[in-house]
């Protein structure tokens, strides 16, 4: 099966989309690449590359770079998806959502259950999160809890390359606004990704490596992390259970509960700080209903709670690193 | 002042001597700094995003010579000229570059994140257009204290398609708060020229439905620039309201130290630096008056480059934070 990287299997499934239904269009700041300066037509597709060639293949139309204006993006491709088109609409950082929450949280959130079912919001919104970039504290958030805890979203993370391509098909042909959320930090990740299209579905969770002493959960760049701590402590024995949940919303709880239920213990990796956060939801959801299967206390894996610093030496701290996925692990079987 | 003033003309102002030379130092004061951080950003010195102001430093030296003490300076991310044009430290500023304790936000904010109450410079933001609204914040203060000071508020072309430019230039205007709003139209956002983001692309006349004057002036000409500016900063001072300069301008580089710039001629750059150039055309000036000569102008550049030099040995010598500063200042340190 050909090798992709992440990125490019996010672009593969855009755009194979677009082929299928005229009714995708994609928007957002930069996402053609500064076509008509007067350099010429660029062929960068996005500050990271993730859509380049589209503007290419669909033409202006279809490919729109938009002012620096999320409020009327993200307003836009909420209107334009109630009359049925299904824009992919871009937020270039996660952190910037700030600027035009109102649009997701307040309006394309509620429109089906406000109206009483009638209406129908096919929007995707795609943005980057992650810290790791040295980007300081108003580009590296995550901020997944966010979205997760708004009823009448749905919220993608995908970990790996294969799961992108077919958690975007997904996301796009979904009659539910998608808040799909990219690690940057993996978009040079290689998978093996099928050339045709298929969906990954929403809402269940892919045990990436089974185990029986541990259950370790994690998304986006913190799976890839649990599952390299997870390799490494293979090699002395000790064997943990990898779940990626891949959507947090909806959210696969069963398949969580009756890990813990076989191992007893449990360790959540999520960047993100603490309080009121994915590590916390499923801290709390495993208490309630596998209370009696644990046997010992739950370990969260998190950032502390602060912004995220500038300098390198404390960023590498801020994120939860390998020694500290680690340590959580031998602490909770000894 | 009409909503629709001509270009100041340049050639009828006087400056004398010393003005002119301290233009001249102050502008390549900026200039070799910029290059000299760009040099530590090949060496792996500085990380994540890095926006340098090459090419446009007439804008800010010209209107600070147009200002008062106390009066306050705000601006977006591409902050490192808005900074040394403020009198804040060279070492400083590039220190934090470096993501070093001896940094203004000791190595927690980077270069898109400084502050300094003493030389009133209130940030450094990186979200786009946010310092509009800040800034609209700093003028009411003003206001509300009679205290005779009026903000400087700094963006581009890009953030001038924000909504919240707009709700702000409507509060400044209803409450005649002393602002001058600087757009500094160095002609791209990222990739996209402002011709294709932008229906109205006089941005001066951006402020028209709200009453606020507007003003197109030659940003590369640093005489044109405080002439300009001293006329709007009297205005907003003299309680009669905001004030709008677009300052036409040019950014030498890419966007940030990633961009490679694909989006316009290499013939565009090189006829701005060779037609338009701020330092340039002040130096001739300086020679053609009289004023220098090429020994002495040569004797000013060794005198900057020694005090660049030092604030880049700094960056480099100064310690890493201490890893428990990751923790502290998220809110009032008990
Ligand atoms: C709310 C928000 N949207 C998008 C960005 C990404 N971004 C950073 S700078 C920039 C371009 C801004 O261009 P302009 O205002 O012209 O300023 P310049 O970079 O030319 O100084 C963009 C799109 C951001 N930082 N914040
Ligand atoms: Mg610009």
């Amino acid at each position: 099966m050909p090798k992709k990287s992440y990125r490019q299997a996010i672009n593969e499934a855009i755009r194979m989309e677009m082929r299928r239904d005229p009714s995708v269009i994609v928007l957002g700041e930069d996402v053609a690449g500064g076509q008509g300066g007067t350099g010429g037509v660029g062929k960068v597709g996005n500050i990271f590359g993730v859509l380049a060639g589209l503007y290419d293949e669909f033409g202006p139309e279809r490919v729109l770079d938009t002012p620096i204006s999320e409020s009327a993006i993200i307003g836009a491709a909420g209107g334009a998806a109630m009359t049925g088109l299904r824009p992919v609409a871009e937020i270039m950082f996660a952190d910037f959502v700030g600027v035009c929450f109102d649009q997701i949280y307040n309006q394309a959130a509620k429109f089906r259950y406000m109206f009483g079912g009638k209406a129908k919001t096919p929007l995707v919104i795609r943005t980057t999160i992650g810290a790791g970039f040295r980007a300081g504290a108003q580009h590296s958030q995550t901020l997944h809890p966010l979205f997760t805890m708004v009823p009448g979203l749905k919220v993608v993370m995908p970990t790996n390359a294969y799961d992108a391509k077919g958690l975007m098909i997904e996301a796009i042909r979904d009659d539910d606004p998608v808040i799909y959320m990219e690690s940057k930090l993996l978009y040079d990740a290689e998978d093996e990704v099928p050339d045709e299209a298929y969906r990954v579905p929403f809402g269940e969770a892919n045990i990436v490596r089974t185990g029986k002493h541990v259950t370790v959960v994690g998304m986006g760049l913190m799976l890839t992390r649990a599952k390299a701590v997870a390799g490494e402590l293979a090699k002395a024995g000790i064997d943990c259970e990898v779940i990626d949940p891949r959507t947090t919303s909806p959210f696969d709880e069963d398949t969580i509960i009756e890990s813990v239920e076989k191992t007893g213990r449990l360790v959540i990796v999520d960047e993100s700080p603490p309080r009121c956060s994915l590590a916390s939801d499923i801290s709390s959801i495993v208490v309630e209903k596998a209370f009696k299967a644990l046997k010992a206390p739950i370990r969260k894996v998190t950032c502390p709670h602060t912004p995220v610093p500038f300098a390198p030496n404390l960023e590498d701290e801020f994120m939860p690193n390998p020694r500290r996925i680690e340590e959580a692990i031998r602490e909770v079987l000894a | 002042m009409p909503a629709e003033a001509a270009p100041s003309k340049p050639k009828a102002q006087k400056v004398s001597k010393d003005e002119l030379l301290a233009f001249y130092r102050d502008m390549l004061m900026i200039r070799r700094f910029e290059e000299r951080a760009g040099q530590l950003y090949g060496m792996g010195l500085i990380g994540g995003f890095c926006h340098l102001y090459i090419g446009q430093e007439a804008v800010v030296v010209g209107l600070q010579a147009a200002m008062k003490p106390g009066d306050q300076v705000i601006t977006g991310y591409r902050d490192h000229g808005h900074m040394l044009a403020c009198g804040m430290d060279p070492k400083g500023v590039m220190a934090e570059l470096t993501g070093r304790a001896g940094g203004y936000s000791r190595g927690k904010g980077g270069s898109m994140h400084m502050f300094s109450i003493e030389k009133a410079f209130y940030g450094g933001h990186g979200i786009v257009g946010a310092q509009v609204s800040l800034g609209a914040g700093l003028a009411f203060a003003n206001a509300y204290r009679g205290d005779g000071k009026v903000a400087l508020v700094y963006f581009g072309d890009g953030a001038a398609n924000q909504g919240q430019v707009y709700e702000s230039f409507n509060m400044a205007a209803l409450w005649k708060l002393p602002v001058v709003f600087v757009v500094e139209n160095n002609q791209y956002a990222m990739g996209t020229s402002v011709a294709r983001a932008s229906s109205e692309t006089h941005l001066h006349r951006r402020g028209a439905s709200f009453n606020i004057p507007g003003e197109e002036v030659d940003g590369m000409d640093v005489l044109a620039v405080r002439e300009a500016g001293k006329k709007a900063i009297a205005h907003a001072r003299g309680g009669k309201g905001p004030v709008l300069l677009e300052m036409k301008t040019y950014r030498y580089r890419g966007h940030s130290m990633s961009d490679p710039a694909k989006y316009r001629t290499k013939e565009e750059v090189d006829a701005m630096k060779e037609h338009h150039d701020p330092i340039d055309s002040v130096k001739k000036r300086l020679i053609d008056l009289g004023y220098a000569d090429e020994e002495g102008l040569k004797a000013i550049d060794r005198e900057v480059r020694a005090v660049v030099a030092d604030a880049a040995q700094f960056a480099q010598d100064s310690p890493e934070p201490d890893s428990s500063e990751l923790l502290t200042d998220v809110l009032i340190d008990a």
